[in-house]
């Protein structure tokens, strides 16, 4: 067991978020989608987690707490998933590289366990 | 009860087009052909709408007539020193060529959401060209269908089974006759599907792209392994690919958003131009807002760059990551951003969206969303597609009609006729 892991962060869409999106993006169903990120069972065991726990996620850009979900599209160790939205763009670089593009997957992130309920955005 | 057919589905790139709409007293009672994603855009159109401009007053969002946000919004415009227009996934050409016009006569910047898309994918074919077909093409001829660094099931649903290996063409007839291949980081439903599953490592499909050039080029790899794909699997994927008569690669933000960006496609390009010494081969973007490509071809046939177009020297000039709406956004160089048909407080790093704070935001939307939350000016419009027509461009960069099925809700108006009672004050 350990108490932070190096994962890549990437981020995409989903079903439930595009479904999310058209019902409102203040509706709980887009809220539900965009707020989760799905773990790999086995990331999941190293940090000691079960599903609906949450975990801080941090980037060089910032730091969000989610719950995280077992991924249905495991395995895939040291990936962590999140859908598009508010949510998971708070760590997702601002840097295009000069091409206009910031970079939304492949970032690099640490995730650590946190005791606390509910979603938040730490900066 | 009225029976609208042949409908175009204002959700996804794919502007699938033979929707059935059924409508009775000027609502939407059911949606036929179309996907969870654009039946669900229908019927949820008289939800969570924007009813009234908004306007803010001492940093309170309060509710005004369209007059006085049109004032305030040309107000705003003419006293702006470098303002940028931005959005256009989700409007008509019509609506962006005059946004466009906008940005010209106010000295400002245009970028569309492509910059966030599938830009890398225009750098990359502005340097190589790309050899690519349309997607009926794809469908009656294609044998091998490969994905890569996408997931059409839950992106673009309609995409296997009207273009992909699950649709009838005429030439190759079902799934029995095409092979299908997936490249992506996670067993998706779409590489569920697969007749082979390619896993790779996040951040190395540059990498695999070249080692498959390599393969295909009948050199030698003088390793085990590549992107975390054994060299045997990728010999494996070569041979299918020479073999093939006809295939096509579809590519998503897989490539575009990740490590590398446009040398992602530059190496699928000259993979795709590799192959078409041995067989025939295409490749197309699997572009994600059903008119971000009608915004690329408004932008080029008006200003001859498909975005990132500034106009503060008097004329057009393109320079992506100087030139570009979220560089420009983190520099803090501009001072007023006009947003149609595009949600930035949703979709760009928050890093940036902090900078808003010192900007004036002006946005058009048929709904509320955290961008209409945080405007200055927010003036509600109809929906394109579903309250007023216009034209869009398929992924393929296929142009198609968006039709009006119902009216929109009393008092709201089209995005084109507030644009151009705006561009009137402005001339």
């Amino acid at each position: 067991m350990v108490s932070l892991v190096k994962m890549v962060l990437v981020s995409g869409r989903s079903l439930e978020q595009g479904l999310g999106k058209e019902t409102g993006k203040f509706s709980k169903r887009y809220v539900n989608a965009t707020a989760v990120c799905q773990m790999d069972p086995e990331d999941m065991s190293r940090l000691n987690i079960v599903e609906g726990d949450n975990v801080r996620i941090s980037s060089q850009h910032g730091s969000i707490i989610v719950q995280a979900v077992k991924s249905r599209y495991a395995p895939h160790p040291g990936i962590i998933f999140m859908a598009y939205g508010p949510c998971v763009n708070s760590l997702t670089s601002p840097n295009t590289h000069g091409t206009g593009m910031p970079s939304f997957k492949g970032l690099e992130v640490e995730v650590e366990p946190v005791k606390a309920s509910g979603q938040s955005k730490e900066g | 009860m009225e029976v609208f057919k042949n409908v175009l589905c204002p959700f996804c790139g794919c502007c699938c087009d033979d929707l059935e709409v059924e409508v009775e007293s000027n609502k939407i009672i059911n949606v036929r052909n179309a996907c969870a994603l654009g039946r669900g855009k229908f019927l949820s159109v008289s939800e969570n709408r924007l009813l009234k401009p908004r306007v803010k007053v001492n940093g309170e969002s309060v509710e005004t007539g369209l007059e006085k946000a049109i004032e305030k919004t040309v107000e705003m415009v003419k006293s702006s020193n470098y303002p940028v227009f931005y959005g256009f996934g989700c409007t008509s050409c019509e609506a962006i060529k005059l946004c466009l016009e906008m940005a010209d006569l106010s000295g400002g910047l245009a970028d569309n959401i492509s910059v966030v898309c599938h830009g890398p994918t225009i750098l990359g074919l502005q340097d190589m060209g790309i050899p690519s077909a349309t997607l009926g093409q794809v469908r009656h001829r294609a044998d091998l269908i490969l994905y890569w660094g996408c997931n059409p099931l839950e992106a673009h649903p309609r995409h296997m089974m009207r273009y992909g290996p699950l649709s009838t063409g005429r030439f190759v007839t079902g799934r029995k006759d095409r092979r299908m291949v997936v490249v992506d980081v996670r067993k998706t439903p779409t590489a569920a599907m697969a007749d082979m599953f390619i896993q790779v490592r996040p951040n190395t499909d540059f990498e695999i792209l070249t080692a498959l050039r390599a393969l295909i080029n009948d050199l030698d790899l003088e390793v085990e392994e590549v992107g975390g794909v054994a060299v045997a699997k990728l010999e494996e994927l070569a041979d299918i690919m020479v073999n093939a008569r006809f295939g096509a690669l579809f590519f998503g933000l897989g490539l575009t958003m990740s490590y590398g960006k446009e040398h992602n496609i530059e190496a699928a390009i000259a993979l795709t131009r590799d192959l078409n010494k041995k067989t025939k081969f295409v490749m197309i973007p699997m572009r994600g807002h059903f008119n971000v490509t009608g915004a690329n071809e408004v932008f080029t046939w008006q200003t001859g760059y498909p975005f990132c177009v500034d106009f503060s020297m008097g004329y057009p000039r393109y320079n992506p990551g100087e030139t570009s709406a979220v560089d420009v956004l983190a520099r803090g160089e501009c001072d007023l951003l006009f947003v149609v048909g595009a949600d930035p407080c949703s979709h760009l790093p928050y890093s940036i969206v902090e900078k808003l704070k010192n900007v004036k935001l002006i946005v058009l939307d048929p709904s509320i969303t955290p961008t209409v939350k945080m405007a200055d000016v927010a003036i509600p419009v109809a929906y394109v597609g579903i309250e007023t027509a216009g034209t869009a461009y398929r992924m393929d960069g296929v142009p198609i009609q968006l039709k009006k099925i119902i009216e929109p809700p009393p008092g709201i108006l089209s995005d084109v006729e507030i644009l151009t009672h705006i561009l009137r004050r402005l001339r």
